[in-house]
């Protein structure tokens, strides 16, 4: 988040796209309301009928996947109705005189022809958005989980840059990050191409900066993402995996076809609290410490680094996860792997990331603190870009509609998005463990429009086939007004939805598109 | 803003606030049972009954503005009488059960009873008698200990957006429900269960569990989303009993019924506890997501039947063994990593320094894209 949680409820205008809040964050749903009782005015673009709608102002209900052709229509009716702030864009952007040429063809109604959301409503969304003084721009995975999920996010950096809507108090452009500590793992470096604190691995003065802290001659070579890593191993180029608390057997596209790729390592190690769907693939199961049995920090989405601490001891023999990778490094011969404190680690990380630099555990012992925070007297950051952009100015990024890798056809005739709901978690190791949730959602289903239902022949509560190319699985109907018609919803909690999801990736972020592929819906009636 | 005086100290303050919250800022304690910091304002249970200098009745300090000028008394031999008079009616039909009750030691209703020293029930009559449902998985609701103070249902509606509760019937008979008494839109975000000040609503999972005594409380943050609420756990012999929050947090006190109710993982009997090493060959069928049905956890006793327990020193070599085989064999570009974004920043830079600088690879990702 550029923003902090608590300048929500200052906002004057909320735009939620791509964001079930109330679902997948319903803290900051919490927030939100509360903006839109004192006066806020709240859009939302989702292409299903989610909660936040009935607190809304305007609701665009947009075809899954044509998100840019939206925005785009909407920054043509700022343009037009002349509410860019020139000001803001002069002094810190670049490139806007090429980019407003894009927007021309992108009228309201040729909106409207691809996003199927009436022209007024696009008119309307431009205005609501382009007159506020400090809007906020809230997105999830509805934005970023698609082909083209980075040209959405740089179309929304777009939005809110030509008014100027960005770098001030209770204005930004802010990703909710879906997990407790997302942001700390991307932080730490747990990404292919960057070291800790986004330093690129193929600099040459920072690789030798970490090649001299960690005394190993490190690769300058950007490794494979995590889907990338699944078609290696998959193809016979990687032969073992190391996973860490994750579960790519349910939480990746394509199940069976990750399934295929982890049994094809000759090598595969899983520490985890349970034993996942993916540690059943494993040569060898370590047993991990949870969160409530040992110290360190999370970074939430406002990257506020906050404390964790020790309340319980693990289960039997299980440790920490950090014990036993020092006691791995040991083996492996390496000597700077030894700590006497996790506090110690996180001093390390200090010396090689200046933005955490300021940050230490007693600071943050009542409160967290928002990086970037590069001094011991610095208070942290409340929000981003306070008066200019590291890079010096911003870039406006022409980007046009690009249609979903897998669209409907004859054969696979509707769209499928997955996505959370309230009552579980990922791949439900934590919340399937949990008798009172399950009491409440013990089972997947399919969302489906009650037309499509009545077309199909389709009763609530029925079980009903739902096929993709990559797969067939039987699930309950839900029949519901949220979807729109022509569109499923499969939440992924359960182990179904992503039988049938497509592994086409983004370009550049390498994300697949988990929010559009094509399916068929069928009955499956036995006979008696 | 204005000037008033209240117990004879003069405070400035704007004129938006309440006598309540101008009390507040001279320290000056005001009993209340109904009133909550960050909702509406009801004057329905009348203990903040204060008294102003040319008014004949006294008012409630929660819901009377501030006005220049004001002269208000909050503590008089008059105003400690009616109020503990109004304490002796709520209670003359509470159950008097605080040996067994949840919330003793927590309850705002029991410390006002002890400050006011109330040993005798003066007011006898018709008790409410309530039939229990137990329809709620996360939720026990008493009835009996309802003071109708109407915190629930403000914070339902105020906070939470849903109005799932409000109050039913008239007279005697008033009651908090829901609509047609029927569970209908409940989030089951516990945030009535968080504001409630008595025992007639609190966490089903907490019975019996462990009250104060022995009960150890540990600032931390929570498990699931990104938000990253900050949560107390209320530890008892090495379990987690409850989960609460505070108000002077990033999330203000408010959870989700992940973060509230999603806590017994912790202690689930499925914990793995011991380092697993394979025996059988890579069967899957139980990680074959189109087995029938959705089978609820454990997964099936398979899936643990492919390997046999191991020390850890034993597994860790065999791993420490294995990656350099492969390594030396394929180079370490064969290997790739996927650290987590549930364990912690200290844990993440770890594993990443331990894939680069001892595997020799930046095949490291986690699951920022899923």
């Amino acid at each position: 988040m550029t923003n902090s949680i608590a300048e929500i409820e200052n906002n004057d205008v909320i735009f939620v796209i791509g964001s079930n809040t109330t679902e997948t964050h319903p803290v900051i749903a919490v927030m939100m309301k509360r903006a839109v009782r004192n006066g806020a005015k709240l859009i939302v673009a989702d292409p299903r009928r989610i909660d936040l709608v009935s607190f809304s102002h305007l609701w665009l209900q947009q075809r899954p996947g044509t998100d840019v052709a939206l925005l785009n229509s909407m920054m043509h009716v700022i343009l037009k109705e002349d509410l860019i702030d020139k000001e803001f864009i002069l002094a810190r952007t670049e490139g806007f005189e090429e980019f407003r040429k894009i927007l021309e063809r992108y009228t309201p109604e040729y909106g409207e022809q691809i996003t199927g959301v009436p022209k007024e409503r696009i008119i309307e969304a431009a205005l609501l958005y382009g007159r506020a003084r400090r809007a906020g721009i809230y997105y999830t995975m509805g934005m970023t989980q698609h082909t083209h999920g980075t040209d959405n996010v740089f179309a929304l950096a777009n939005l809110a840059l030509m008014t100027g809507n960005v770098g001030i108090e209770c204005a930004g452009v802010n990703p909710l990050r879906g997990q407790n500590n997302v942001q700390g793992a991307c932080d730490m470096g747990c990404l292919p191409d960057v070291f800790p604190g986004y330093q690129k691995v193929n600099v040459p003065e920072i690789n030798k900066k970490f090649s001299d802290a960690w005394k190993s001659r490190l690769s300058d070579k950007v490794g494979l993402t995590a889907q990338e890593m699944i078609w290696a191993a998959d193809g016979g180029a990687l032969k073992a995996m190391y996973v860490m608390g994750e579960n790519p057997v349910l939480t990746d596209p394509d199940v069976n076809h990750t399934i295929r790729a982890l049994k094809n390592l000759e090598f595969l190690v899983v520490q985890d609290i349970f034993m996942t769907e993916t540690a059943e693939l494993a040569d060898v199961v370590l047993p991990a410490a949870c969160f409530a049995e040992k110290e360190g920090t999370f970074t939430n989405t406002e990257r506020r680094v906050q404390r964790i601490r020790k309340a319980v001891e693990p289960p039997g023999e299980a440790r920490e996860d950090s014990w036993i990778i020092m006691e791995l490094s040991k083996r492996l011969g390496y000597g700077e792997m030894n700590y006497s404190s996790i506090e110690e680690v996180f001093n390390e990380i200090r010396t090689l990331w200046p933005a955490v630099a300021g940050i230490t555990y007693h600071r943050i012992e009542k409160k967290g603190i928002q990086w970037p925070c590069p001094t011991l007297d610095h208070p942290g950051t409340q929000y981003l870009f306070k008066g200019g952009f590291p890079r010096g100015r911003a870039p406006f990024t022409r980007v046009e509609y690009r249609e979903p890798e897998e669209l409907p056809d004859e054969e696979y005739p509707f769209i499928l998005s997955t996505g959370r709901q309230l009552f579980h978690y990922h791949a439900r190791s934590m919340t399937g463990r949990v008798p009172a949730l399950n009491t409440v959602s013990p089972e997947g289903y399919v969302e489906l429009n009650p037309e499509d239902a009545e077309r199909l022949g389709i009763i609530d509560g029925e079980i009903v086939k739902v096929s993709s190319r990559r797969g067939a699985i039987e699930v309950r109907a839900k029949i519901s007004e949220r979807p729109q018609k022509g569109m499923v919803f499969i939440p992924f909690h359960f182990s179904q939805a992503n039988v049938l999801t497509n592994t086409a990736l983004d370009p550049i972020s390498k994300i697949p598109e988990l929010k559009v592929c094509a399916v068929r819906i069928e009955t499956v009636r036995r006979k008696v | 803003m204005v000037t008033l005086t209240i117990d004879g100290k003069k405070v400035t303050v704007p004129e938006t606030f309440t006598l309540l919250e101008a009390s507040k800022k001279l320290d000056i304690y005001i009993p209340t049972l109904c009133y909550h910091p960050k909702i509406t304002p009801f004057g329905g249970c009348r203990l903040c009954i204060v008294e102003i200098k040319g008014m004949k009745n006294p008012v409630t300090a929660c819901t009377t503005p501030v006005s220049e000028g004001m002269e208000v008394t909050t503590t008089s031999p008059y105003l400690e009488r009616l109020r503990k008079t109004i304490l002796e009616l709520i209670l003359s039909d509470h159950p008097n059960d605080c040996m067994v009750c949840e919330k003793a030691g927590d309850c705002t209703l029991q410390e006002l009873a002890y400050f006011y020293g109330i040993r005798e029930m003066r007011f006898e009559g018709e008790r409410r008698r309530y039939t229990k449902r137990d329809d709620n998985p996360f939720i026990e609701r008493e009835l009996e200990k309802c003071i109708m103070c109407g915190r629930c249902v403000r914070v339902c509606a105020e906070v939470q957006g849903v109005s799932a509760i409000d109050f039913g019937y008239r007279g005697f008979d008033l009651k908090i429900c829901t609509p047609f008494e029927k569970d209908l839109s409940c989030e089951f975000c516990g945030q009535c269960v968080a504001v409630c000040p008595t025992g007639a609503l609190r966490g089903k999972m907490w019975t019996q569990k462990g009250r104060q005594k022995g009960v150890k409380e540990v600032d931390t943050i929570c498990p699931y989303c990104g938000v990253g609420c900050n949560i107390t756990l209320h530890v008892r012999r090495n379990e987690v009993i409850r989960v609460t929050s505070k108000e002077d947090t990033v999330n203000e006190g408010w959870l989700c019924v992940k973060g509230r109710f999603g806590y017994s993982f912790i202690s689930s009997p499925d914990r793995l506890t011991k380092p697993l090493i394979r025996i059988a060959p890579k069967g899957c069928e139980a990680a074959d997501p189109r087995r029938a049905g959705e089978s609820p956890y454990p997964l099936s006793p398979t899936s643990y039947e492919s390997f046999r327990e191991a020390t850890w020193d034993e597994a860790l070599d065999y791993i420490a063994e294995r990656l350099k085989e492969i390594k030396e064999k394929y180079g370490p570009s064969a290997i790739g990593a996927l650290a987590s974004a549930r364990c912690t920043n200290e844990e993440n830079y770890l594993f990443q320094k331990f894939i680069r600088a001892v595997i020799g690879t930046n095949n490291i990702d986690h699951c920022a894209r899923y």
